[in-house]
């Protein structure tokens, strides 16, 4: 192709307004040889590009492997959750268990508090009584 | 779809995410592992890839965004990345050398790149993917697409320019 030509498509070329049929005819042309000095630049761009396009990958694909790592971490999470849950209801037994009996104790210390008290009151008004019964022969 | 099937949809598109992967981690093995990982997804949910209508613009679509979480838990344990393909030649007297050094540095330009504009100039400049196909393995408007590879382009030849004018840094 002709320079002029060329030099019109490097200039889209660099607006990236390029068909890709106007590529491939820069590129023949890069890499045919005898490029104008002044486009070397774009010499050395085509040629790099051609080179990357060579490289293949190489590993055979293996399509098994890899399977043990992602299952044991759902399991994880799954076991994770299942511990949680029922530590969360034993958890909740005990506590519940736990404050029974420190009501309980609550409870029955209260109790016996009433009940010692009452029974002081209970002497107190049987005394009462007696100095009555006593005051009540004596009048008579 | 079984194995066979399978692997005559992926085997004309592998070189492509292969290359992709380099072009965005840099160093072959890295590649080599996110390729093997992204084809054994692609495996994995072979049910659904008769859904899709363009298999290969999907696969470089996962691609792309597999590197880039690649290249984010990279930065996060602050590993730095070393290219392996580019050779460094002090004094090159042969013509034929140099012109190879030059090669080479577009490749370290590239690099240099944002990533958006290293993905968009392999696409196309390497694969050579239409502007469509582009877009949507990007997801990105076709204006924008154009702008990006337009200053990628520039970019490189521009440097390139000016290495050449002040000779070798």
């Amino acid at each position: 192709m002709e320079l002029a030509n060329i030099e019109k498509l490097l200039e889209k070329y660099d607006n990236a307004e390029t068909t890709l049929q106007e590529e491939v005819a820069l590129r023949n042309y890069f890499t045919e040889g005898n490029v104008a000095p002044h486009l070397q630049e774009y010499a050395c761009m085509f040629e790099h590009f051609s080179n990357t396009k060579e490289d293949t990958y190489k590993r055979t694909i293996n399509l098994v492997s890899k399977k043990s790592k992602k299952l044991n971490f759902n399991w994880l999470s799954f076991a994770a959750s299942l511990m949680l849950l029922f530590s969360v209801y034993f958890g909740k037994q005990e506590y519940d268990r736990y404050r029974a009996v420190k009501i309980y104790a609550q409870v029955s210390k209260g109790l016996q508090l009433l009940s010692t008290n009452l029974k002081k009151g209970e002497q107190a008004v049987a005394q009462l009584y007696k100095h009555e019964s006593v005051v009540n022969k004596a009048l008579k | 779809m079984n194995q066979s099937d399978f692997l005559a949809v992926v085997l004309p598109f592998k070189d492509k995410v292969f290359r992709l992967a380099k072009r965005l981690l840099v160093s072959r093995e890295e590649a080599e592992d996110a390729t093997q990982e992204l084809i054994f997804k692609l495996w994995k949910n072979k049910s659904k890839i008769g859904n899709y209508k363009n298999v290969e613009a999907f696969a470089m679509t996962m691609t792309k965004n597999y590197c880039y979480d690649r290249l984010k838990s990279k930065q996060a344990s602050n590993l730095t990345l070393v290219h392996s393909n580019y050779k460094e030649k002090e004094t090159s007297l042969d013509k034929k050398l140099e012109y190879q050094d030059s090669v080479n540095q577009v490749h370290q330009l590239i690099e240099k790149l944002p990533e958006n504009q290293k993905i968009i100039i392999q696409l196309r400049d390497v694969e050579q993917y239409d502007f469509d196909e582009i877009c949507k393995m990007v997801n990105m408007k076709p204006t924008a697409v154009r702008v990006a590879l337009s200053r990628a382009r520039k970019t490189i030849r521009e440097e390139l320019t000016k290495k050449h004018n002040y000779g070798v840094s």
